[in-house]
């Protein structure tokens, strides 16, 4: 495989031993993995190609904790690598053998809800689903909801400033997190932001968010919790080409009409779902949308009958609205469970890039083409409103040529968003994955001034070092 | 002060390379409509956009936008009306506040954050923001984001530039992304109540599902009588169903009436710019951002045997405060206030001295001073691009 891993620091690889002794003084008991068996469950995350034996795992349960971890490490040049729930798809909480892995599982507590303000303040590694849990009494959730809402952390959603099938209408991570606590990697403790709706001075948390965990390691978030609507419902448009389901996608936008989730699914990607969610999803389209909307019966009724007259304008081949709190659950869940449901047919790498939703018949088409130069097959899901795709490229891991070729043609499909006008990137992050691709999109001169903004935090480069920046021609601090 | 009115990326780098060379500095802005507020600056050259202009894409059916920094905000609003669209954040006018001329224009529009009353609703500015273009203080011509609305590719320097107040680099381009514009609109208005009583029911009305667009309260002294105001925007047959559904959830406040959409759109207008701090000019005006529920504790602490004058946004997360100018003195009252409440304080409208000496962006954390100063410096080393304008030494 293709993704070069910085060579380890000898010397701190020597040191090991001495480390784990200085960490253990840091910790409970418990909060330090360092046996081979414990430490594989954290050599990789949701990119399993790749992996990488970490140093030692601390599991801290507090911010000082972390802080006392920080400055030990700052001071031993040891590097950090922070790990949520590790479903990263882009590599972005593998480790390396010469740094340890800063996991935030521990550090789940929800520590206040204030449902004046619409605010709540969590712990780092709470799970992206018990923050909407915890206030669905109230009839609140939080609302950027990522595939791997079940499994992944908020402190994974901000390091990567996750998104979700919903953020047409709310926004992604970014868009959401009003304020966090966070450990410098000299271990100061800062706040940034707050439950205001806004900061004084430099945005940092726009920095923050999408940081990949090298600018400091979050503990704890101050997030902005939504009433959800007084109903909500999704149906589904069959379509006979995804030309006409894109068309019909830029049509609904340009009537002045927001749903609240658009996703897009070719042919083999329904195939895929109906087989593994039985969703009821047609079988006999080439396209497939699923369109939500929000509010009371009477408004999702005047909304989809409005989007229905469009979607028949582009030749909609069957329409069908779920009629039940089932079926609403699973039209979802053959969604949602696209990557898994692929997981049992293949083994796959999920592409995350975003295009102008204009472009959209034009990549399909290419798209298909790149596939089919390297013999492979690709199944397509992604968020139509927003141009954000997730073409699956399906292959055999235990095939070296084979696994080449997906990442091969990952990275040409990847290029093409960049070349129509997009980016590399929507919502997965960049990690190992997209690293070596950044200069599709970006010259030295925007490199660079992201690499000196990285450095006014991470002077020595000691966090989470291998993502993001291609590994030559780094700037320090 | 010597003025420079660059036509393209070549004249900005040549101008910092001047500054840098003799170890001046240049005050950037668009048209100075908000020239006025902020930390004054002694700076050699003026640096004015306002001849780099125009909208370099606009896809209605993208939802997207993309102008030069230079190109007048209501240039950009009349395109995107004439196409049933608009900036999502409806950016308030700082003219009538700040009694100045000119165009206010979507570099200066980005570069302070500004955000209306549909914060509440639709971010703020820097929310919509997906994409800038800019010269940092090294003369480098830097792109961050794009035109695309979700992008995590590298570190979003784009959205940092928002409210940087021209810091960190000169704004050439900037692209935002879209709302459809509202179909109708009215507001569901109450009397009577007072700040607290205001703030409840504004978090009642936010904090259910019937999608309040803007949240405001007008008390006594605004006019004879306190207003609480509620926008609903959207189609026809939805507003009438949920003007009725908050009727009935506020019952307890009192009764309601609605406003129409010609005098609703005319008032928050008029909210959103605060035009009732206008005159008289000589009084001190505060913008002060604080969680909502806090906002009643703050104006009692604020007005202890003190002459102000309030108005509330954001349903209470915003503050406006104009107070005597001969009280600014109490301004360590304000701000202490305001750090009690975990908000911050921007002295909008103040003398030059006052500006001065107070410093008008809330004090910063030690250790958020120092981060900061980093971040001034990793973009504009030589501190070249409005130094001092929000802290000194930044």
């Amino acid at each position: 495989m293709g993704i070069a891993f910085p060579v380890p620091d000898q010397a701190i690889v020597a040191r090991r031993d001495d480390i784990i002794a200085g960490l253990a003084r840091l910790l409970p008991a418990d909060g330090l993995v360092t046996s081979d068996d414990e430490r594989r469950a954290f050599e990789t995350d949701a990119l399993t190609a790749y992996r990488k034996m970490p140093l030692a795992v601390a599991l801290p349960t507090t911010t000082e904790q972390v802080a006392a971890i920080m400055a030990y490490c700052h001071t031993n040049g040891v590097k950090v690598v922070a790990r949520g729930a590790g479903t990263s798809l882009a590599g972005g909480a593998i480790g390396q053998e010469d740094a340890i892995i800063l996991g935030l599982s521990k550090m789940s507590k929800v520590l206040d809800v204030n449902f004046a303000d619409r605010t709540m303040q969590v712990q780092a590694g709470i799970t992206n689903l018990a923050i909407s849990d915890h206030v669905m009494p109230e009839r609140f959730f939080y609302a950027p909801d990522p595939s791997s809402q079940l499994a992944c952390t908020i402190g994974g959603n901000i390091g990567m400033n996750s998104g979700g099938a919903h953020c047409l209408k709310y926004g992604v991570t970014t868009n959401n997190i009003l304020g966090v606590r966070m450990v410098l990697v000299d271990g100061t403790i800062v706040e940034i932001g707050g439950e205001a709706m806004d900061a004084a001075g430099y945005d940092f948390l726009a920095l923050i968010v999408g940081s990949e965990g090298q600018l400091g390691i979050v503990t704890e978030a101050t997030v902005r919790i939504l009433r959800l609507a007084e109903g909500a419902r999704p149906v589904l448009f069959g379509f006979a080409t995804s030309e006409e389901a894109g068309a019909c996608v830029a049509a609904i936008i340009g009537a002045g009409i927001i749903p609240v989730a658009m996703e897009f699914m070719d042919k083999l990607a329904i195939e895929i779902c109906e087989a593994y969610a039985k969703a009821g999803y047609p079988l006999d389209v080439e396209a497939l949308l699923i369109i939500e909307v929000e509010g009371s019966d009477a408004e999702m009724d005047a909304t989809l009958a409005r989007i229905v007259e469009i979607a028949k304008q582009h030749g909609v081949a069957t329409v069908r609205e779920s009629k039940s709190a089932m079926e609403t659950a699973a039209i979802w869940k053959g969604r949602k469970s696209a990557f898994g449901a692929t997981g049992r047919i293949a083994d796959y790498i999920c592409m995350d890039g975003t295009i102008p939703t204009g472009q959209l018949p034009l990549v399909l088409r290419r798209m298909d083409e790149i596939t089919k130069h390297y013999g492979l097959r690709v199944a397509n899901v992604f968020h139509a409103g927003d141009g954000n795709l997730h073409p699956l490229i399906l292959y055999n891991v235990n095939d070296p040529e084979e696994a080449r070729k997906a990442e091969e043609a990952g990275n040409d499909i990847l290029k093409l968003c960049v070349e129509v006008g997009g980016c590399l990137t929507g919502e997965h992050g960049v990690g190992i994955e997209k690293r070596d691709l950044m200069r599709f999109q970006f010259n030295e001169a925007d490199l660079g001034q992201q690499m000196r903004v990285r450095s006014v935090f991470d002077r020595k480069w000691l966090l989470n070092p291998a993502k993001v920046f291609p590994l030559d021609g780094r700037i320090a601090g | 002060m010597t003025a420079l009115t660059p036509t393209c990326d070549e004249d900005i780098i040549e101008a910092i390379r001047l500054a840098r060379s003799e170890r001046s500095s240049i005050a950037v802005e668009g048209q100075g409509t908000k020239r006025l507020m902020g930390r004054p600056m002694q700076a050699k050259r003026v640096l004015s956009m306002q001849a780099m202009t125009g909208i370099t894409l606009y896809e209605p059916a993208e939802l997207v936008l993309s102008a030069k920094s230079g190109t007048p905000v209501a240039e950009v609003e009349a395109t995107l009306a004439a196409r049933g669209q608009m900036l999502p954040f409806e950016p308030m006018d700082y003219r009538p506040l700040l009694g100045s001329s000119g165009e206010p224009t979507m570099g200066g529009l980005t570069a302070t954050n500004l955000s209306g009353p549909r914060r509440i609703m639709a971010g703020a500015c820097r929310d919509s923001l997906i994409g800038t273009r800019f010269v940092n203080g090294q003369g480098e011509v830097i792109k961050s984001g794009g035109r695309v609305m979700k992008n995590v590719t590298g570190l979003d320097l784009a959205r940092t530039m928002a409210g940087s107040w021209g810091t960190l680099g000169v704004l050439t381009e900037v692209t935002y992304k879209l709302l459809p514009r509202p179909e109708t609109t009215l507001s569901v208005v109450f009397h009577g109540l007072n700040d607290q009583q205001a703030v409840a029911l504004m978090a009642a009305a936010i904090g259910s599902p019937f999608e309040v667009s803007g949240a405001a309260h007008l008390p006594v002294g605004i006019d004879r009588i306190a207003m609480t105001l509620l926008r609903l925007e959207g189609f026809a047959e939805s507003l009438a169903y949920r003007a009725e559904r908050l009727r009935v959830l506020l019952a307890p406040f009192g009764r309601c009436d609605i406003i129409d959409q010609t005098a609703s759109t005319s008032l928050w207008a008029q909210i959103r710019d605060v035009r009732w701090f206008a005159e008289p000019r000589n009084e001190a005006v505060w913008r002060i951002s604080v969680p909502p529920s806090k906002a009643p504790a703050l104006l009692v602490q604020i007005a202890a045997g003190r002459r102000i004058r309030h108005l509330l946004d954001w349903g209470g997360g915003l503050v406006w405060i104009a107070t005597a100018s001969s009280e600014l003195a109490g301004s360590e009252v304000i701000r202490q206030a305001v750090r009690h409440a975990k908000g911050h304080a921007l002295l909008v409208r103040a003398s030059e001295g006052a500006r001065g000496t107070d410093g008008t962006f809330e004090p910063l954390a030690p250790a958020v001073l120092k981060l900061s100063t980093g971040l001034k410096k990793s973009f504009d080393p030589d501190h070249v691009l409005n130094p001092g304008r929000m802290y000194s030494g930044v």
